[in-house]
């Protein structure tokens, strides 16, 4: 029974010193612009690792996740006559709630495991150290660029992934279904608010890319330095930030669009 | 300044509950090549690690040139990394660097030198390890051995006042380990810097080294110039310089009575047979 | 050092996050930059009972949207629904006798304000009140008066 306090107490102490050092990690390295010395150089290799090589999975992600909204709305709509509706349907769906959370998922799998996985290997094979006796802090040269990255890709990748979603679902919903283009394309702008809906999804984005790579970057750089404890690291963060973004989009919805 | 470059006094450093160094006294003489040698797990690398204070001890002190180093801030102390080296056992390149970017990079990120003179610099010093040829390699496709010598350059390449090694020889062929040899030798004798080599290879290290420390368990069990230290009558000294497969360091891992653990096995088999 | 091309590559990136942000504001929430910057004055009615009407709903004029409802709240003195409605400025000939509706779009469809325009020479003024109302038609209420009318027939 004693045993069995004493190990929930450590697994606690050990749960709240990691958050702790996660919150500490957070602060120092997104303190200030990346260093000005290197030049916005290393910012831009890492959007373009982060960013740019995650384009291609999100907009087929959005293309085929919008084709497939799309037909089922129309199913569902047409037995009510309303299939007018759909350009709403897709667009609040996807604005609101698919958008953002899909986009971000991606995100967790395509980049921040990268990341994780990189930052893990250069602290295994003492690059952080080195980096360190050379006297540049690793924090500054190797987390804030990524963190960084992390948080101006994922918005955009999350808008990206709207616009194609749709485009999907005109390309299903009008071009092979037959739903009205005018209807279709009024009733969405009439229903979509672009402070309620538009900036709201936007918000989400920005608090994901903010919470997956924070959680990417600290799973890096807290792994224990061998192969094992990297993909023990990389499986964290995708888990970790999978749970973490379904748990924010839930609270962010109960905020933005909950009851008032 | 006295004599001595670095001198540590009671040095305590545990990670977690495991004690993994336990009241150290180590003086390493200035612009001289001292080697720290020890067993595998004994904490030479830790050691190393504090000296550098990537590590902060639990207790104790550690001067390095005249400053307390375990105390400086974060600022004040990437100051003083600047007039250290270090040569990591994997070299530690950066990947996403060639070899000659590596080497360029500690002058890049603390001086403002024209491009020109960087090259020059970068190029003189790989010249002096052998790889001014290899300079727009990668380190993937650098051989271990290549890798360290690139390694060294970069770590010279501020011409610091003391060099780290760490296990600069482990698992390298007999021509690799004369040429690296030779090289710190050499880096020591020009450059006039003081110099640490961390290793567990006791010939190829002793020839090159003017004093030493043998550590055990968190403890420095011998220390002089190399031929006293080979000569000393300490049981645990002796058998980690001659390699004797068992002796104060024990051949078993902590276990009980042989006898009675057969014994006890064969209890249980006549219990499981009833 | 770092190659023109990521830096295209990145700026192309940036670029596409812009015209998605765009696409969406203008092609997909309608937003225009006449609408946001709209001024409007209020107009309140009292209803016997709003429906499932919402803050946000449309206001109406003919099937054209000339405002929204900002704020529904139970009146306490006549225990009704007072709907608090925010109407473009260039809307200037609400009459006083003006009539509010509460309608719905379609069968499914949501709930809506929509004000037929009277004769009466007065103007209503920001804060003025319609007070000639048609409440929400509530569908139980319907089946129910349908239900009794059958019953009186036979």
């Amino acid at each position: 029974m004693l045993d069995y306090l004493q190990r929930l107490g450590r697994q606690g102490m050990d749960v709240a010193s990691g958050f702790g050092r996660a919150g500490i990690l957070f602060w120092q390295a997104l303190w200030g612009w990346p260093d000005l010395r290197a030049g916005p150089g290393l910012l831009l290799r890492q959007l373009y690792f982060v960013g740019v090589y995650s384009l291609i999975i999100i907009a087929v992600s959005g293309v085929l996740i919008g084709m497939v909204l799309a037909l089922q709305g129309y199913t569902v709509l047409v037995r009510f006559g309303a299939e007018a509706a759909l350009g709403q349907f897709v667009s609040l769906t996807l604005l609101r709630e698919m958008g953002p959370v899909v986009a971000a998922l991606l995100f967790v799998g395509r980049a921040g495991s990268a990341v994780t996985a990189e930052i893990g290997l250069m602290k295994a094979t003492d690059q952080l150290a080195a980096m360190e006796m050379i006297g540049v802090d690793p924090l500054k040269r190797v987390i804030r660029p990524r963190l960084w990255a992390g948080i101006i890709s994922m918005p955009i990748l999350a808008q990206v992934f709207n616009m194609v979603a749709i485009w999907g679902a005109v390309a299903v919903g009008v071009s092979w279904l037959g739903v009205d283009a005018g209807s279709f394309w009024s009733n969405m702008q009439n229903t979509v608010e672009f402070r309620e809906d538009v900036l709201n999804g936007a918000i989400k984005a920005v608090v994901f890319g903010i919470v997956v790579t924070w959680i990417a970057v600290f799973q890096g750089y807290d792994a224990v330095p061998t192969s094992e404890g990297i993909s023990t690291a990389t499986t964290r963060t995708v888990v970790y930030s999978s749970l973490a973004v379904l748990a924010m989009d839930f609270l962010l919805t109960a905020v933005m669009f909950g009851v008032k | 300044m006295s004599e001595n470059w670095i001198e540590i006094n009671d040095l305590h450093f545990s990670h977690g509950p495991r004690k993994i160094l336990e009241g150290v006294d180590v003086a390493i003489p200035r612009g001289k090549v001292t080697a720290i040698m020890g067993p595998s797990g004994c904490g030479k690398t830790t050691l190393l690690r504090l000296i550098s204070s990537q590590l902060r001890p639990s207790s104790g002190t550690i001067r390095v040139g005249g400053a307390e180093i375990s105390r400086l801030e974060r600022g004040e102390l990437f100051r003083q990394r600047r007039r250290m080296g270090m040569m990591f056992q994997t070299g530690a390149l950066f990947t996403d660097l060639s070899v000659f970017e590596n080497v360029a990079f500690p002058l890049r990120v603390h001086t403002n030198l024209p491009e020109s003179m960087i090259r020059d610099l970068v190029l003189m010093k790989l010249h002096a390890v052998g790889l001014r040829g290899a300079r727009d390699l990668m380190p993937a496709e650098l051989s271990g051995g290549m890798a360290r010598r690139a390694a060294l350059a970069r770590a010279i390449v501020l011409d610091p006042d003391l060099i780290m090694y760490d296990e600069p020889f482990t698992g390298q062929d007999p021509i690799f380990v004369g040429l690296l040899q030779h090289l710190i030798r050499r880096i020591n004798q020009t450059m006039g810097c003081t110099c640490i080599i961390v290793s567990h290879d006791i010939k190829e290290t002793l020839s090159i080294s003017d004093y030493m420390y043998v550590l055990a368990d968190g403890r420095v069990i011998g220390h002089g110039e190399p031929e006293t230290v080979i000569n000393s009558d300490n049981e645990h000294v002796r058998q980690f310089l001659q390699g004797l497969p068992d002796g104060p360091v024990p051949f078993h891992y902590p276990a009980m009575d042989y006898h009675q653990d057969l014994h006890l096995r064969g209890s249980l088999q006549q219990e499981g047979g009833r | 050092m770092y190659s023109r091309k990521i830096e295209i590559v990145v700026g192309a990136f940036i670029l596409l996050g812009m015209v998605a942000l765009a696409f969406l504001a203008i092609q997909v929430s309608g937003l225009s930059v006449k609408s946001a910057a709209r001024d409007t004055y209020q107009v309140t009615a009292k209803f016997n009972n709003v429906g499932g009407l919402t803050p946000r709903a449309k206001v109406s004029i003919a099937g054209v949207t000339v405002g929204q409802v900002t704020a529904i709240r139970l009146d306490p003195l006549s225990v009704r629904a007072e709907v608090v409605m925010a109407i473009d400025n260039d809307v200037d000939y609400l009459t006083s006798d003006s009539i509010a509706a509460i309608k719905t779009a379609g069968v499914l469809g949501e709930q809506y304000v929509s004000i037929a325009v009277g004769g009466a020479p007065d103007v209503l003024e920001d804060g003025g009140a319609i007070t000639d109302t048609q409440s929400a038609l509530v569908l139980e209420d319907l089946v129910g008066k349908m239900l009794t009318t059958m019953g009186g027939e036979k």
